[in-house]
């Protein structure tokens, strides 16, 4: 049997814990946070409409911090960066980093890596709610209200139905999720098969296709609120999914309150995702591509999973979405994108862990 | 001597069902090693549960300290009493020091991560144990008995007044058997109250004090090993004949029982 000298050790002659558990070195947590930073500023000046990197920086420094800046800028300029481009990165940020936050937390909490956030019904319910919004001709609010809602209903009627004996079983969620997602998809459906074809079902259609194009700073100031708190929500409850995934039943004799948890993970999750879906559709496979990205990177302990998904999260939808608006000449809905791109990646990291999610 | 836990008129059944067991009255006293011997499907697994608090007795109750084990909050129980299941892989590659950290979860508030400190106690037990090279190595990627010994670890981080140890030595090869009987019997020497429920009543000579036999009707003996372990008892709960055999090599004395086949 091998003896405690053999422990890695420090210079000083302590024990080195940190190569006995998943800490990434430190250039690892600037990379992915540098990445994150120049994609946000790239994304910017990049687009059909050409604004020089020189000037974005200007007119940000003009516009958002009233710095005293000689005007060298169109106004068309401005308005491009301050009202399409910068409300367009903030979301993808806040989205990408939600999504992905929330696709790990489930995962871990549902002792699974292949969920992803969607699971318990919320885009179902998100979607039909949007529907019937666009069909009673909202405003669009009045969509995003609905949309958010029927996300928030859809859950709380798969949480009821799991619900049993004071216990939540995961694999009751699960199946409940299903349950609600089926119902809820037939509806959707049902929708769509009485709308008007010729403006409603179309609409309806690219909505839920996905989009961070009509995103406008007024949308930010009402959806970042919500996005941000149960993003801190995550990262505060962030290590007790370690001790969560190891099962309910252990998790409490260990003490956790598994159904609090639960419950506060359940909520954190569908409010990013059906605020996602209220002001952006049905954006698929981020919070199940990244998480995994995620492990490989920095290893399973959620206690630095959760903050690199954060961060590579965002990155990865700001990227795609600066795809989506420069490969073709009219944009490509962002849900078709972050698929087509996904579900490849996804595959490959299959194959590359061989299903050992290490 | 006082009594850690006892268990009182004890009755279980799931939902309007037939009890499982009835009338169960358990006394264990500070240092005891309780074996829970019992053939299977007998409710001895059942019982474990419901000292451990998952399930909730139909009549009767557990008295912890006490106190009765449904009035303890959930961390509060986590440090009174640690439970060893059944070794398992986990989803997930953590390693075994992070294993062994999350018996720290009792300790911490509802929002807070082990720091430094319960990373060395972690750490610390491990070497207690002698299973401080498994430390880096991932929790899916050692052997069964070395996984059932890092879960022995995680449960002491807890800082437990007793233990609860669930068939430990199940599906563990020979030298995995010994290893976590020997861990058990360490334990137990050094003062801590042990329960276990085990298939093997052989492993009560080695390391109980205490023995609880349960069949299909009921408990059939309980009390200290010399009295209860007899031919007799062991027939009566296992309903096949058994032999009890006294053996020595050189200084070693041990006994042990065997089914008659013939």
């Amino acid at each position: 049997m091998k003896t405690i000298e053999e422990a890695p050790r420090l210079s000083s002659g302590e024990i080195d814990f940190k190569s006995l558990e998943d800490r990434p070195s430190p250039w690892k947590w600037v990379l992915m946070a540098v990445l994150l930073v120049a994609l946000f500023i790239t994304s910017l000046f990049l687009g059909r409409y050409i604004v020089m990197p020189d000037e974005v920086i200007k007119i940000i420094g003009y516009e958002i911090f009233n710095l005293p800046i000689e005007k060298t800028w169109t106004t068309s300029a401005a308005t491009v960066v301050i009202n399409i481009r910068l409300p367009r990165a903030i979301m993808a940020t806040l989205i990408g980093a939600g999504l992905s936050m929330s696709g790990a937390s489930f995962q871990g909490m549902f002792q699974n890596p292949l969920v992803d956030p969607y699971i318990l019904g919320v885009s179902a319910g998100a979607s039909f709610g949007a529907a019937i919004g666009l069909v009673l001709e909202l405003p669009t609010i009045g969509i995003q209200m609905t949309s958010f809602i029927m996300g928030l209903v859809a859950v709380g009627i798969t949480y009821f139905l799991a619900h049993m004996y004071k216990t939540t079983p995961v694999l009751m969620l699960i199946l409940s999720g299903t349950v609600v997602s089926a119902f809820f998809q037939a509806m959707l459906s049902f929708i769509k098969f009485v709308a008007d074809d010729e403006e409603k079902l179309p609409a309806i259609t690219f909505w839920l296709m996905g989009s961070l194009g009509n995103v406008g700073l007024d949308d930010i100031a009402l959806a970042s609120i919500p996005i941000i708190i149960s993003i801190a929500a995550l990262l505060i409850i962030r290590w007790k999914l370690n001790v969560l995934s190891m099962g309910d039943r252990e998790a409490k004799t260990l003490g956790v309150n598994t159904e609090k948890m639960k419950v506060i993970i359940i909520i954190a999750t569908t409010i990013i995702s059906s605020t996602s879906v209220a002001f952006c559709g049905i954006i698929g496979w981020v919070g199940q591509v990244i998480p995994h990205l995620c492990r490989m990177l920095v290893g399973p302990d959620h206690k630095v999973l959760i903050p690199a998904t954060m961060l590579v999260g965002a990155s990865y939808l700001i990227l795609i979405d600066n795809m989506c608006r420069l490969f073709t000449v009219t944009e490509i809905p962002l849900g078709i994108l972050t698929s087509v791109v996904g579900a490849p990646v996804f595959a490959y990291l299959l194959r590359k862990t061989r299903g050992g999610w290490s | 001597m006082t009594v850690k836990l006892s268990v009182q008129n004890a009755s279980f059944g799931y939902g309007s069902n037939e009890n499982v067991w009835e009338n169960i009255n358990i006394d264990i006293n500070d240092g005891d090693c309780l074996c829970l011997l019992g053939p299977n499907g007998c409710g001895k697994t059942t019982l474990f549960n419901c000292i451990n608090n998952t399930f909730e007795l139909k009549t009767g109750r557990i008295m912890l300290n006490g106190k009765d084990i449904r009035d303890f909050g959930v961390s509060e129980l986590a440090k009174t009493i640690g439970v060893v299941y059944q070794e398992h892989s986990a989803p997930f590659p953590y390693t075994s020091l992070e294993v062994v950290r999350m018996g720290r979860t009792p300790h911490l508030g509802m929002f807070s991560t082990p720091d430094k400190k319960d990373t060395e106690h972690a750490y610390s037990i491990m070497e207690e144990l002698g299973i401080a090279h498994l430390a880096g190595k991932r929790y899916t990627q050692i052997s069964g008995g070395e996984r059932q010994l890092v879960l022995i670890a995680r449960t002491l981080c807890q800082e437990p007044e007793m233990i609860l140890f669930d068939e430990p030595t199940s599906h563990l090869d020979f030298k995995n058997q010994a290893m976590v009987l020997q861990t058990v019997k360490k334990l137990s020497a050094k003062g801590m109250t042990i329960v276990m429920t085990s298939h093997f009543p052989n492993h009560v000579w080695k390391i109980a004090n205490k023995v609880a036999m349960l069949n299909y009707n009921g408990m059939v003996a309980q009390g200290a090993v010399e009295d209860v372990m007899t031919e007799e008892n062991l027939t009566k709960t296992y309903g096949v004949e058994v032999k009890i055999y006294d053996a020595e090599s050189g200084n070693h004395r041990t006994k042990f029982c065997d089914p008659n086949l013939d």
